[in-house]
């Protein structure tokens, strides 16, 4: 690394914005905090200040019952940090109010991607490609073997299986923020407009979505079915639900999983899921590298996932790279 | 090759016997000749492609993809064939192609040669889909590892066709893949196949569980109920095959007994190896764990041959010399069978002994010695019975001794399959390595998952739920709290536990609620049970 870019240090336990004392997406409280997205391994509580979207304060509110420090910023609204840097937050395409932070400093520019994915998404707003001098990437499904199909075919067998169990049901295991939203969505958009099914975890989630216009149509509460009622239709579950004592009041369920870890076979049967939907809220391997040449960055440094993949491509490629050790950042549930 | 493809991704996301069965069927009245033969034949590892080996899809993917990121992915991912499946590049020009029929794929698998397939492979990869490639490459190197044995395929066939299961059995092993014969039979009730010179698999003749009943002896001859593997010896055609109780060939196993059976029959018998522990000193059996010596092995050395010789204890004769028994009355046969005796070399077969006994309570009593020759029990056969496929009521019955009982403390436990998934019903259970008020730990020494009703699964799933101190991926360690009176057959020393012992057929017999954990048994009384 240029030694210009000493203004940026990336901790253990978060990327450290030194001459604004800020931190980005920290995993233990700090003063001051930008935070990607609402995802709880990005978004912790406890900072002094919390700088983010508007959606994703929202959603930190949901979380922790409190939104003390809350400092909103648009997405392209520029704001000071203070010591000469400047943060702008610009869409990443990954859940609702996800957002890259750029950082700008005595005419430096960094970039900080959190989690992202270029794939459509009808929850929110597209990733944005933004040139910059040092593009700090994620690297969840950064392995060649990791490439998501497009959502239709997967929301197309999901429908398949739920038209062939008239008398069971479809069990969806689905993150509770983002992935529900988007099943339910492109669900929705592919014609599906009967009830589906939500386990408890997920209602107060559903209805932020809707409330920042996200349409998800008639969402109902497994607790307040029968068996017979779910009959013949598709129920969504926080995956750790999946195979718990929760799932014995479903008709007969076919276990589901929308997540891109079911590109493997193996991922899929550890987890006793019968119908594996790849689809994923994260950047594939093409993804990933695309966006790394579409950034074309004098750097690229790598925060959490399959680095040392990624690594060896960007060496392939004549790029200059480096894997930063952050920890706290999990992604099992994708 | 799609449709193939598709059962094959089916079957790996289907824990459910059902379920598969359902598939297999479907598969099978769906697809055509000789398509769904060959499938057949892959799913119960019945074809061999020599030419292709794991090591050649490795090396093709080497000369297309980096070195280092195979590497990774091959590690993340567990498996050569998928990750490949993954990893080969489409080609630019991905114009849809005509579907590939398996029996295309069959034939130009089949004319590889080592040299060859290097060539030819791409040219088939490239017409494929990630699924499609998985599957060739399944298919090309062996070993489907999708759940499906070679008695779950017949029962899918029986299944689809609407045929008795008895009567894939008897035609399967006779034909070659792809089994056109079979489908005809199968699918429009067509003739037989005609078999006569063939060495092929008949279905056993098996035994109902004798529970709390009582027979009388004058209807029902008795007979030691050895304890090895039940096989049947068949010579036809000049050619002899051994058969495991599932119909699986495993001549290639038993190679001493492929040239000692003189004459054209079907036999039915006890595989044992050499040794003292049953059924007395000279010409005695070594107990199942020696046996297990020689289980599995597709090649066996000199060594094996010498250390644990295999012999034929027979039961029964089906066939003989162009007759079949069969029908005839088991006295009858009986009678053949010791006739039969002086013809055959006793270097490889001897004749299991009945047992004769005054009344069943002598019997009883004989009954009860039998542990210490480490045999299972009895067989009573009623003299009168024809050999007839399966376990009818009332012609045979196995009454094994009554089982050996140890209490164990609950260790471990993991969550259950199909519809035991939300339930932890897979337990680990261990003994005391010494005295546990002097701080003795315990180690493992079994594991069952049945044994219990319904009502008690929920009640110990609730248990293992509230005392979870530990959790490794899908498995709970639980406070060592619980005692289990485990049932099992025979124990054995292994040097693959940490206890040094193994357990046969352990399963929970009583839930001990009331017994506390430091009262459970110490390894030193199990170890007591062994008898090799």
């Amino acid at each position: 690394m240029s030694p210009s870019f000493s203004w940026i240090r990336p901790e253990p336990h978060g990327i450290h914005i030194v001459p604004a004392d800020a931190w980005v997406d920290p995993s233990r409280p700090v003063a001051r905090a930008l935070v990607t997205h609402g995802h709880a391994d990005h978004a912790r509580g406890g900072h002094g200040e919390t700088i983010a979207t508007p959606a994703t304060l929202a959603i930190m509110k949901l979380r922790y019952a409190t939104s003390q420090g809350a400092l909103p910023v648009e997405y392209g609204e520029a704001i000071p940090l203070g010591g000469g840097v400047s943060a702008t937050c610009l869409p990443a395409g990954h859940v609702l109010g996800s957002a890259q932070i750029l950082l700008e400093h005595a005419g430096e520019r960094v970039v900080i991607t959190g989690d992202y994915k270029r794939a459509p998404d009808p929850t929110c707003a597209p990733f944005e490609v933004t040139p910059c001098d040092i593009f700090i990437t994620e690297a969840t499904f950064g392995l060649p073997v990791f490439t998501h199909p497009p959502i239709a075919g997967e929301i197309g067998k999901l429908l398949e299986a739920r038209a062939e169990n008239p008398d069971s049901c479809i069990l969806v295991g689905a993150y509770a923020l983002g992935k529900a939203q988007r099943v339910i969505a492109e669900l929705r958009a592919a014609g599906h407009t009967d009830t589906i099914w939500l386990h408890g975890a997920m209602e107060a989630m559903c209805r932020l979505y809707e409330e920042h216009g996200v349409a998800l149509g008639d969402l109902r509460l497994v607790s307040d079915a029968t068996k017979d009622q779910m009959r013949g239709s598709i129920i969504l579950a926080p995956p750790s639900a999946l195979n718990d004592r929760w799932s014995r009041r479903l008709p007969d369920p076919v276990t589901a999983m929308a997540s891109g870890w079911m590109r493997v076979r193996q991922r899929a049967r550890q987890r006793g899921v019968e119908l594996p939907l790849v689809i994923s809220d994260h950047a594939d391997w093409n993804e990933l590298t695309r966006t790394i040449a579409e950034v074309n960055p004098q750097e690229t440094w790598i925060t959490h996932g399959r680095e040392e993949a990624l690594l060896r491509w960007c060496e392939l490629n004549q790029r200059r790279a480096r894997a930063l050790a952050l920890v706290g950042y999990e992604d099992e549930d994708d | 090759m799609e449709a193939f493809a598709t059962l094959l991704d089916a079957l790996v996301y289907t824990t459910s016997r059902n379920r598969k069965l359902a598939l297999i069927a479907a598969y099978l009245r769906a697809a055509p000749d000789p398509d769904r033969g060959w499938a057949l034949a892959a799913l119960t590892d019945g074809l061999d492609f020599p030419a292709v080996k794991s090591s050649t899809i490795r090396g093709l993917l080497m000369e297309r993809v980096d070195p280092v990121l195979w590497a990774l992915s091959r590690d993340f991912v567990g498996d050569t064939a998928e990750t490949a499946s993954l990893l080969w590049p489409e080609p630019a020009d991905a114009a849809p192609q005509p579907d590939l029929a398996l029996a295309e794929v069959v034939e130009r698998l089949s004319g590889l040669t080592r040299a060859t397939a290097p060539r030819e492979l791409p040219g088939l990869l490239d017409r494929l889909d990630t699924r499609g490639r998985y599957a060739l490459i399944k298919l090309a190197t062996g070993g489907m590892r999708v759940g499906v044995s070679a008695r779950l395929a017949k029962t899918a066939f029986a299944l689809a066709f609407e045929v008795p299961v008895e009567g894939v059995e008897e035609y399967w092993h006779a034909l070659a893949p792809p089994y056109a014969e079979l489908f005809a039979w199968g699918e429009s009730g067509g003739p037989v196949p005609d078999l006569a010179h063939t060495p092929r698999f008949r279905p056993f003749m098996l035994a109902h569980p004798l529970e709390d009943g009582v027979v009388d002896l004058a209807d029902y001859a008795a007979e030691w109920k050895w304890d090895g593997i039940r096989v049947q010896l068949v010579r036809a055609g000049g050619e002899t095959r051994v058969y495991s109780r599932s119909g699986d060939d495993i001549s290639a196993t038993f190679p001493e007994l492929l040239d000692v059976l003189p004459m054209d029959a079907v036999l039915d018998g006890e595989l044992l190896v050499r040794g003292s522990a049953q059924g007395g000193e000279a010409g005695g059996a070594a107990s199942f764990n020696a046996l297990q010596q020689r289980l599995g092995r597709k090649t066996v050395s000199k060594a094996m041959l010498r250390d644990y010789p295999a012999f034929v204890r027979l039961y029964d004769v089906m066939l003989l010399e162009g007759q079949d028994w069969r029908e005839e009355p088991w006295k009858l046969r009986r009678a053949t069978l010791e006739g039969l005796m002086p013809r055959l070399p006793a270097s490889h077969f001897d004749l299991s002994q009945l047992v004769e006994a005054g009344d069943f309570a002598a019997l009883a009593a004989i009954r009860d010695t039998a542990r210490d020759e480490a045999i299972e029990g009895l067989m009573l056969k009623h003299r009168m019975s024809p050999y007839v496929a399966g376990r009818k009521v009332a012609l045979w019955y196995k009454w094994k001794r009554d089982p050996l009982l140890i209490d164990c403390v609950v260790m471990y436990a993991q969550r259950g399959s199909g519809k035991r998934s939300s339930f932890h019903s897979d337990y680990t259970f261990g003994c005391w390595a010494g005295d546990p008020d002097a701080g003795a730990e315990l180690l493992p020494v079994g594991k069952a998952y049945s044994g219990f009703t319904d009502e008690e699964l929920k009640k110990l799933d609730r248990f293992v739920r509230q005392n979870t101190v530990g959790k490794f991926g899908p498995v709970r360690e639980v406070k060592r709290e619980l005692v289990f009176e485990v049932a099992f057959d025979s124990v054995h020393a292994s040097k693959r536990h940490k206890s040094g012992l193994a357990m046969r057929f352990p399963r929970i017999h009583r839930i001990r609620w009331d017994k506390p954990a430091h009262e459970a048994d110490r390894l030193e009384s199990l170890r007591a049970l062994i008898k090799d």
